[in-house]
């Protein structure tokens, strides 16, 4: 497997995660996903983007388009240096949340996506990469 | 600050939303329109969701909630349009919307807005006489 191009926008403000979908929008659209797989990458996009921005106080968003033999895929990798999530296994678990959404977005986006891994340590903050194939 | 237009038709309300949402623009369609109720007296509230591209949990719950919110006002609500990738992607994220009345189309929702309130036309008729 091996990157063919990459690129890192900031996830700061509710405005970036505007941009993070528009963004994903038009690579999953480069990338000729059909329109139920550019949707689900984008929302996917959109609930982990708005994490970063309201959980992790602010982080980053990795784009890279993959290539593997002869399939092409998107790679989304979201960091912060924010608290971190002290329990993972709740994290994943649909309906539990923190704040005051409904607890649907880690869970959620990982049912919309092929590939899903987290890394997170408290106070350090926390990882997010997916990957959906065409 | 930009914010969604709502237009009143008669005894209803329309908003169309056209533009991708940032989540602040989400929240104030949602003082917007249970202000406009109250003030308008409206009975039914049509929101056409045909140009959103995605809905994720964060609009789900300002759409569920609109729908819970005007019902306490006392009028209805029906979302129309949503896209099936949408509605694919939003049940696998798992949002129901339920609670929500939907329609494929504005015409559809009218009717049943129409409907909605046709039933209670009908019951006020008979209260004066």
């Amino acid at each position: 497997m091996f990157v063919a191009k990459s690129e890192t926008l900031p996830v700061r403000t509710e405005q970036d995660i505007v941009v993070v979908r528009q963004t994903v929008r038009k690579l999953a659209q480069k990338a000729s996903f059909s329109l139920v797989d550019q949707t689900k990458i984008v929302t996917a996009a959109s609930e982990l983007a708005r994490n970063t921005v309201v959980h992790g106080g602010g982080g980053s968003m990795q784009w890279e388009v993959i290539q593997d033999g002869g399939r092409t895929g998107l790679r989304l990798t979201f960091e912060d240096q924010g608290p971190g999530i002290s329990n993972l296994e709740f994290a994943m678990m649909d309906g539990w949340t923190t704040g005051a959404g409904l607890g649907m977005g880690l869970s959620g986006s990982k049912r919309l996506v092929n590939e899903f891994e987290i890394f997170s340590e408290p106070n350090k903050g926390t990882r997010v990469t997916i990957a959906r194939w065409k | 600050m930009d914010r969604i237009p709502i237009l009143r038709m008669g005894e209803f309300l329309l908003v169309t939303i056209q533009v991708d949402m940032h989540d602040q623009l989400a929240v104030s369609l949602q003082d917007d329109l249970t202000a406009k109720i109250v003030k308008t007296g409206a009975k039914g509230v049509l929101i056409d969701i045909s140009a959103l591209e995605m809905v994720d949990s964060f609009i789900g719950r300002m759409i569920a909630n609109i729908s819970s919110m005007s019902s306490v006002l006392d009028a209805h609500t029906v979302v129309v349009g949503m896209q099936p990738a949408v509605a694919i992607t939003l049940v696998e994220l798992g949002l129901s919307l339920r609670g929500v009345t939907t329609a494929l189309s504005v015409d559809r929702g009218m009717h049943l807005l129409r409907r909605a309130m046709g039933g209670e036309e009908a019951a006020d008729v008979r209260g004066q006489e």
